[in-house]
Parts: structure tokens; sequence; C-alpha cells
């Protein structure tokens, strides 16, 4: 009778926890931990083995919210891609949206009109606001913070959302970008809306900071747990900041230039030890320059128009050739690699997707680490696996 | 000093559990069923089907068929069959109508992108969000007598893009009926003056459709 582990959909077999012995170590402990852990942050899977609480294997097991994006991406046409962008990484539409929308630009050779430009900053630095928000609350939340932090940061989420719901009409498949600009123009009113939440949200910081940085259970659960380093970080293609946080200076908003970002003045944060409490810290303080960001962008950006003439909504067709896009996302590079054919669905249709792609050191960094710690470890990673499996 | 963290943290969570009793910036929840929050006139949740008129809202749809959205929806939830007979439309030329309009409504994902493409401002998006239901498929499979809504209900739910449709079309109707006045008057010229066929022929109505110049958002 054949069972699940000897299919080869599942080489690792369902949900189980069993014996196994190893000729190095004697006796283990397979445990598989998901797809439906709350701790995976979705349907990730983690097959680990352990030493009593030491694991000393990892096997991730992904795929199952695999939803066939790029394969509908070549059946679709280049603006019905738009709203399935929104659902990769389903936290940062804003910022999946552009990226799309660089790599389509690219192609159609159409520039954008200087008000998008600096809308597109806005909405961009107001998703990494929410976001890495989201992170730090979920990450505490892995550490046993059960509740609070959480809670805390979603009620700033919530009032980041309500502005990117009174703008595009979603709270977070906004659906908002388009080639050549944005689809709607923002009101004066919700410049105004977006400055005070920016004012405040130094505030919130504060807070957030004070209610947590300095704790020393946080500190011992976080501090020398699931160490990157630097060259390793480097030889796996991490992006982002976790990159960052093991202590490269690597950001495309300041290696690529894309957008108006070298108008504006901020530092890139860096972390010393690549540890996961210098990844906590790391998106503190991009934060704190995000608000510097937004500040800038609130106060300049100019009126005008927010499309390029040229762009069509309707039977865009760019010339045969092939580009890239790419921008500096929250979770890291999130790129979009499209090759046309001159039809008006693109010949092929690629995601570069930093989630999936920092996800790929997670064993490296749980070794040697206790079961509780791989929670957290996770947790600092960054995943949303509508972006890791696509 | 060891702990001071910890402390430090428990004055924050403390401070936020005594304001949650005054500071309305820290009473963030609703009570839903009874309390709900105000939408922002963007808001979109499933498209609808606009009529002019509440009364015989078949009659007065202003969807003429055209397919346009069902050939853009990236998901293809939308599924239209042509009439084979004419009706007025909302500028008052004879146009074909929907004799079947479905919308999918388990497949929709509220993308908007029907109503950006619609040449004719027939489908907008709606503010309802309470359309739970116990039926997986016939429920939530939309035909047209579900989908129309009046224009005084879009009026209701998006007030400044409402007036801006209606101004257009009103342009556009006034154009229509200049140029057949003007066609008619043609053709009263020429039957008077019975001159060979010089004169310019009756221009048949003009169309309703001419191109926008802004975007539909």
């Amino acid at each position: 009778m054949s069972t699940l582990s000897d299919s080869p959909l599942f080489p690792s077999g369902g949900a189980h926890v069993k014996a196994v012995t190893d000729e190095f170590h004697g006796d283990l402990l397979e445990v598989s931990m998901g797809p439906h852990h709350p701790s995976t942050h979705g349907v990730f899977r983690m097959v680990v083995t352990l030493d009593g609480e030491r694991i000393v294997k990892l096997k991730p097991v992904l795929g199952y919210l695999h939803r066939n994006h790029e394969k509908i991406g070549e059946a679709t046409s280049y603006l019905g891609s738009m709203p399935y962008t929104d659902r990769l990484d389903y936290l940062n539409a804003m910022t999946n949206n552009w990226a799309y929308a660089i790599a389509v630009e690219k192609l159609g050779g159409l520039a954008v009109p200087e008000r998008a430009e600096y809308i597109r900053i806005i909405l961009a630095e107001l998703s990494r606001l929410q976001n890495h928000v989201c992170l730090a609350g979920f990450l505490l939340q892995d550490t046993g913070a059960s509740g609070t932090p959480l809670m805390y940061a979603f009620r700033e989420r919530e009032n980041i959302l309500g502005l990117f719901e009174s703008l595009s009409g979603s709270r977070m498949m906004c659906n908002y970008q388009r080639f050549g600009g944005c689809r709607v123009d923002p009101s004066p009113e919700w410049m105004q809306q977006a400055s005070a939440l920016v004012d405040g949200f130094g505030a919130f910081l504060d807070e957030f900071e004070e209610l947590i940085t300095g704790n020393e259970i946080l500190m011992a659960r976080t501090q020398g747990i699931g160490v990157l380093k630097a060259a390793d970080a480097v030889a796996a293609g991490i992006t982002g900041p976790m990159l960052r946080a093991a202590g490269v200076a690597y950001d495309i908003r300041k290696v690529d230039g894309y957008g108006f970002y070298p108008r504006f003045n901020f530092r890139v944060p860096l972390g010393a030890h690549g540890d996961t409490y210098d990844r906590y810290m790391i998106r503190i303080l991009e934060m704190r320059e995000s608000i510097g960001i937004l500040r800038q962008a609130l106060r300049d950006a100019p009126a005008g128009p927010i499309m390029d003439p040229k762009a069509k909504l309707r039977g865009f067709r760019p010339k045969p050739g092939e580009a890239y896009g790419r921008i500096e996302g929250p979770k890291g590079e999130i790129g979009f690699y499209l090759i046309s054919d001159g039809t008006p669905n693109p010949y092929r249709y690629r995601v570069r997707p930093p989630s999936f792609v920092n996800l790929t050191v997670l064993e490296d960094l749980c070794l040697g680490h206790t079961i509780a710690d791989s929670v957290v470890i996770l947790g600092s990673i960054d995943i949303v696996l509508g972006e890791v499996d696509r | 000093m060891l702990g001071s963290g910890l402390i430090q943290g428990l004055a924050v969570t403390a401070r936020n559990f005594v304001g949650s009793f005054h500071d309305p910036k820290r009473l963030t929840t609703l009570e839903y069923p009874e309390k709900k929050t105000v939408l922002p006139e963007a808001f979109r949740n499933f498209p609808f089907l606009v009529s002019e008129n509440a009364e015989d809202p078949m009659g007065t749809l202003r969807c003429v068929a055209c397919q346009i959205c069902e050939k853009e929806c990236p998901p293809q939830c939308i599924y239209i069959e042509k009439s084979k007979d004419k009706k007025p439309d909302a500028t008052g030329k004879m146009q074909i109508y929907p004799a079947i309009f479905l919308i999918d409504s388990s497949v929709c994902m509220n993308c908007q992108i029907c109503v950006e493409v619609c040449p004719f401002d027939a489908i907008k998006m709606d503010h309802e969000y309470e359309i739970a239901t116990q039926d997986r498929f016939k429920a939530l499979l939309l035909d047209r007598e579900q989908l129309a809504k009046p224009n005084s209900y879009f009026h209701s739910i998006r007030p400044e893009e409402a007036a801006e449709v209606d101004g257009r079309l009103a342009t556009e109707r006034k154009a229509a009926e200049e140029k057949a006045k003007a066609a008619a008057q043609a053709k009263a010229a020429a039957q008077a003056k019975p001159a060979p066929q010089a004169v310019a022929k009756p221009q048949p109505a003009p169309g309703g459709n001419p191109p926008k110049t802004t975007n539909p958002a």
C-alpha cells in the first residue's frame, strides 16, 4: 500500500513526528512544523530534525500557496498583470506595483511625470513603514510577547492602510501604479493627512522602542541568535534589511538611484553583528529614515500631470525586447523581468522575489539553535508566502 | 539595572491601558455590526452596472455590450451576450444592449480594470461589502438584474465621480442632439431645394462614444 511519504509530491511525508537515527548524532527526532503552524507566517513548512532541542537539520517545504503567477502573467495583458502583482507580497502592493511599472516603462519607453515620481516615493515609503511595523510586531509575537506589541504595531499600520484606501480604493490590493504614472492624483487633503501621520509616526516609534527595545527578555532571545555573516549573505544573494543587518552597505535606492531618490537626503543604517536583534533594529532605524524621506517628499511634491500622455491603458504593445525593473522593496530587491515579442502579452514574465531568496539561508541560520529560536529567526527574515510561492 | 527595560515597557502598557478609557487616539476599534466605519469615496468592492432610471433598470442600462471589460478582465469573471435588437442608450443613439451579463463574484478580484476600460461609464465599483452567502455557486454568480443599480445610488456612494460622469455624458448628449439637429436641417434644406445630388446627405446620428480625454480614474 502506498503511503503519503512515498508520493513524489510529499518527499518528506505529511505532518508527522517520528524517530530517526543518524550515524553522527544517534537517535534524533524529526518534527514537521507547519504548514498550519501559526509561527510560520502563512503556509510554510519546516521539517526539523532535532537532537534534544537543538536543530541538526532543517528542510524547508514550499509551494503550498503556489498560484502560477508567472505563467498567468504570460497569458494576461500588461495591464492585467498589475492587479496580480498586488497579491505577491500582499503587505506591499504599492512597491510591487512600482517595480512592475518600472519594468514595463523600460519596455515601452515611457517617461514618468515629476509629480508621479514623488507620489510613488511617498507611497513606497509609507509601504515600507507599514511593512516594518508589521515585521516588528510579528517578530515580537514570535518571541512570545503575545499580543501587546503586535496590536500597537497594527494600530499604526491601520492608519497607513486607511490612507491607501482613501487614495486607491483598497487597503491592501491597491492596484495603484500605471505604466507612465499613477492612477489617481492625491488631493491636498490627502497630502495633509499623510503629513499628519508622518509627523505622529516618530512618537509612535519612540513609544514602541520604549516598550520593547530595551527589554532584557528580547535581548536574551535575539542577540547572538541566527548570525548571518556578510560574506554568506552576499554569496546567497540576500538583499534588503537582512543584508544590511549583516553589515553590507547595499541599498538599491542608493545604488540604482531609481525614481527621484538621488534628490533625497537619507542614510542607510547598517548592522554590526548580523544577528536577529540587528535585523530587528535595522527595521526600526529604516523607519526613522523613511520618515525623513516622507517629510522631504511631502514638502517638495510639485503640482502637475500624473500620467505620461503617451501611455495607453488598453492595447499596449511594446516593441520586442526585454527589460528588468527593480526597486528596493521593504523586504529587499523586488524585480520583474519581462520579454516582449510585440504582442499584448509578455512572452516571458519573471519575478525576482526578495522573500524567497532571503529564505534560502534559513537552515544555515537555524543550525545549532533550539526549535524555539528557529521561529524567531524565521520571523526576522520577513517572508510573505504569497511572494515565496507565487 | 537588569529588568529596568522590562519595567519601562510595562509602564508603556499601563499608559496605553489607562488611555484606552479616555483618549480617542487609543480607542481604535468599532463595535462592528452596530457601528460601521465610514468608507472613503474611493473604496471599491465588486462592480455594478449603472442604469439611468430606477423604475426601469433593464431598459436604461448604460452598458452597450461592447465586451471590452469581458476581454480586459484579468481573472475573466465577466460573461456577456449581445442582444439581437437595439434600443436608445444614454446619449440617445440606438445601441445593442447586454441580453446576458454575468459576473462571477467568487472569481472577481475587485481590481477596477473593467471600470477603467469602460468607454461608456456603464460599470462602476460598489461600496457593498456584506455579501457573504451560504450558496457557493448560484448566489455568487450575479446576473444583470442583480448587478443593475440606478445612477442615484452611484451618486450616493461616489458624489464627486458621479457628478463628473454626469457632466461628461450631458455634454456628449448635447453634442449628439446638435449634430442630429444640424443633420435634420440639412435634410430639410435638401428637400426644400431639390437640387441635383450635390447636397450633403443626412449624417447618421453621431456615436455616443467620442474618445475620452481623461483617464476614467
